[in-house]
């Protein structure tokens, strides 16, 4: 499988807090990779170093072949991201937010205007384009912001904690839309504190005080820490991380 | 340069949504520019005084219905001493004591100079200043009427110099004229510069400024769809704030218009840029709220809306100078009142133009998308 994200070493500190610790992992083309850990434990500082919004401190990392110090332009035109806070605009319609993500990474009017009709129907919103956003269900407006972050079909793609506070049956529907994206060739780069949505996952890495303590397939890790579910190989990891949730 | 088409159209697209707000922008500063002259007049009226009256003579009289008659006094009352009338004085009642002394008609006609005495309030600096000038004119005047009827009836040696002077540009000092640019200037910097930091601010606290920052947007251009709305914005208001002044103190720009808004647009970059700069630097509204406070409420007081800046100390001078609003008010003030070119305001339009420069290149420099 042909890498799209490959780091070496990659370190973030914030004065004497090291928030990301040399982490090496590979990434490939297509491949649903799961990025678990508690709170605090360096996942959010990791995939904002791989999207350009962070300066690493040292260590090494190319996303779909561009450096992460030097090309990060380059990354932002091929990568897609939904932040941990909600990223689509209030007081815009449904489809006045489709418009402007669009536009704002280069596509033209009517490329926008046929992806609005086929992101629409796909989330079933065709009778809701001209709603505000704040007036949708947060499933909805989650759904949507994850539609949003891939209008311009990037090849990676980032969701931060995409599904929190989002309820069992949209947190499924969401997942089918990761699966549908993810078939498509899109690589899907996700954190989670759902186990169940671990399950789904091509690999999982879970860090543990800003170090990746274990990295491989579900059923693997299972395996390895003889383990039934993804939810204890968490817990015993996790449990004996030092730092303090924040 | 389509990516700034779409950026425009969000941003209009939001601002004519938030109507509550915009409601806001354009009423709060035509109540402010409609009220605010009417209330900020120099010219004190409603002085009180007191007077101490020892004399009870027919110039005593004279002297205190001259001062009643002026307009700029009302007697508070009559003290039978000193004490009594400071009393009204701790108890605000007054702010200017006269006291005449005994036999004052008496010793006036026979040694031919009398004294008053004076007692003048000074906590309000202002009032008491004018006061006390009024005061001691309408004595003046008193003191050569006397000397005319009373002391040398039919004769008036006195040379005098007389000065006869033009004010030119306002000639009836009329403050409205005066004050009325003054406003629009300092109504027209708080919303430019207050407005645009929030509105970026804005995009960092609801979390949108996270894709912006994702995505390939060039930040220039980023800024600049930023910055134009504020603009127009800026360009409507003013039209607005010079429409009410012709309206509702018939103010009518001697000067060409074209010079005015000229100078409107290079302000207004100068602001936004400062705007820009000072939400670079706020995470929270309430950053930039104190942040655009700090500055909006020295401009207000030391860039001559209300007072003179030539009167100041040379150090307050030389950094008012870098006060934005202290040359536009001087632009506003001069096309419009004076009828001044382009050629007369060009040193003002400069310098307000090399402060936007410097404001907004820091403001781009500081504009991190990668943190």
């Amino acid at each position: 499988m042909e890498p799209v994200i490959v780091t070496e070493k990659l370190t973030k500190k914030f004065d004497d807090f090291v928030a990301a610790n040399e982490l090496t992992f590979e990434v490939g083309k297509g491949e649903i990779f799961g990025f678990l850990g508690a709170n605090g434990a360096g996942k959010t500082t990791a995939m904002r170093m791989l999207c350009g919004l962070l300066k690493p401190s040292s260590g090494k990392a190319t996303v779909t072949g561009f450096d992460i110090y030097t090309q990060t332009e380059q990354i932002k035109k091929n990568i897609g991201y939904m932040s941990q806070k909600f990223s689509l605009y209030d007081n815009l319609t449904v489809k006045e937010n489709i418009r402007f993500y669009g536009g704002i990474y280069g596509m033209r009017r009517k490329e926008i205007a046929v992806k609005t009709d086929e992101l629409l129907s796909m989330l079933q919103l065709q009778g809701e384009a001209k709603t505000l956003v704040s007036e949708l269900p947060l499933g909805w407006k989650q759904k949507l912001a994850f539609s949003v972050s891939i209008v311009h079909d990037p090849s990676i793609v980032f969701l931060d904690e995409p599904t929190g506070g989002v309820d069992p049956v949209t947190r499924r529907q969401f997942w089918d839309q990761i699966y549908y994206a993810a078939d498509k060739g899109v690589t899907v780069f996700v954190t989670t504190h759902y186990m169940d949505e671990a399950e789904y996952c091509n690999r999982v890495s879970i860090m543990v005080d800003g170090v990746i303590a274990a990295l491989d397939s579900p059923a693997a890790l299972k395996k390895q820490y003889h383990s039934s579910s993804m939810q204890d190989v968490f817990y015993q990891l996790a449990r004996n991380a030092k730092r303090k949730a924040d | 340069m389509r990516t700034l088409i779409f950026l425009l159209e969000k941003e209009f697209r939001q601002m004519m949504r938030n109507k509550q707000l915009m409601s806001l922008l354009i009423i709060a500063p035509l109540i402010q520019l409609i009220l605010l002259p009417l209330a900020a007049n120099y010219s004190v009226k409603n002085i009180n005084i007191a007077i101490v009256d020892n004399d009870h003579s027919t110039i005593s009289q004279r002297m205190i219905h001259k001062i009643t008659a002026s307009g700029n006094f009302r007697l508070t009352g009559y003290a039978n001493n000193y004490n009594d009338a400071l009393k009204m004085v701790e108890e605000d009642k007054a702010d200017l004591i006269l006291q005449i002394p005994a036999n004052f008609e008496k010793n006036l006609v026979r040694e031919n100079h009398n004294q008053v005495y004076l007692a003048i309030n000074a906590i309000e600096g202002t009032k008491a200043n004018l006061g006390g000038g009024y005061l001691a004119s309408i004595l003046r005047d008193f003191n050569e009427n006397i000397r005319v009827n009373w002391v040398n009836p039919g004769t008036n040696n006195t040379p005098q110099v007389v000065v006869a002077s033009t004010n030119w540009y306002n000639p009836y000092m009329n403050y409205h004229l005066y004050i009325v640019p003054a406003i629009l200037v300092s109504l027209i910097t708080s919303i430019s510069a207050m407005q645009s930091a929030f509105n970026i601010v804005q995009e960092k606290e609801s979390g949108t400024i996270e894709q912006i920052n994702v995505s390939p947007i060039r930040k220039h251009i980023f800024i600049t769809g930023k910055l134009i709305p504020f603009l127009v914005l800026g360009i409507f208001l003013f039209t607005l704030g010079l429409l009410a002044g012709w309206l509702f103190y018939g103010i009518v720009p001697v000067g060409k218009l074209y010079v005015l808004y000229i100078s409107l647009v290079v302000y207004l970059f100068t602001m936004l840029g400062l705007g820009l700069l000072i939400s670079t630097y706020s995470n929270s509204h309430q950053q930039a709220l104190s942040l655009s406070f700090f500055f909006i409420n020295i401009f207000n007081i030391m860039s001559g809306t209300f007072n003179s800046v030539d009167s100041m100390p040379g150090w307050a001078k030389t950094l008012v100078s870098v006060f934005p609003p202290s040359h536009f008010i001087r632009i506003t003030r001069m096309v419009m009142l004076k009828g001044s070119s382009l050629a007369d305001i060009s040193g003002h339009l400069a310098a307000i133009f090399l402060i936007g420069l410097i404001l907004n290149t820091w403001a781009v420099l500081n504009y991190h998308k990668t943190a």
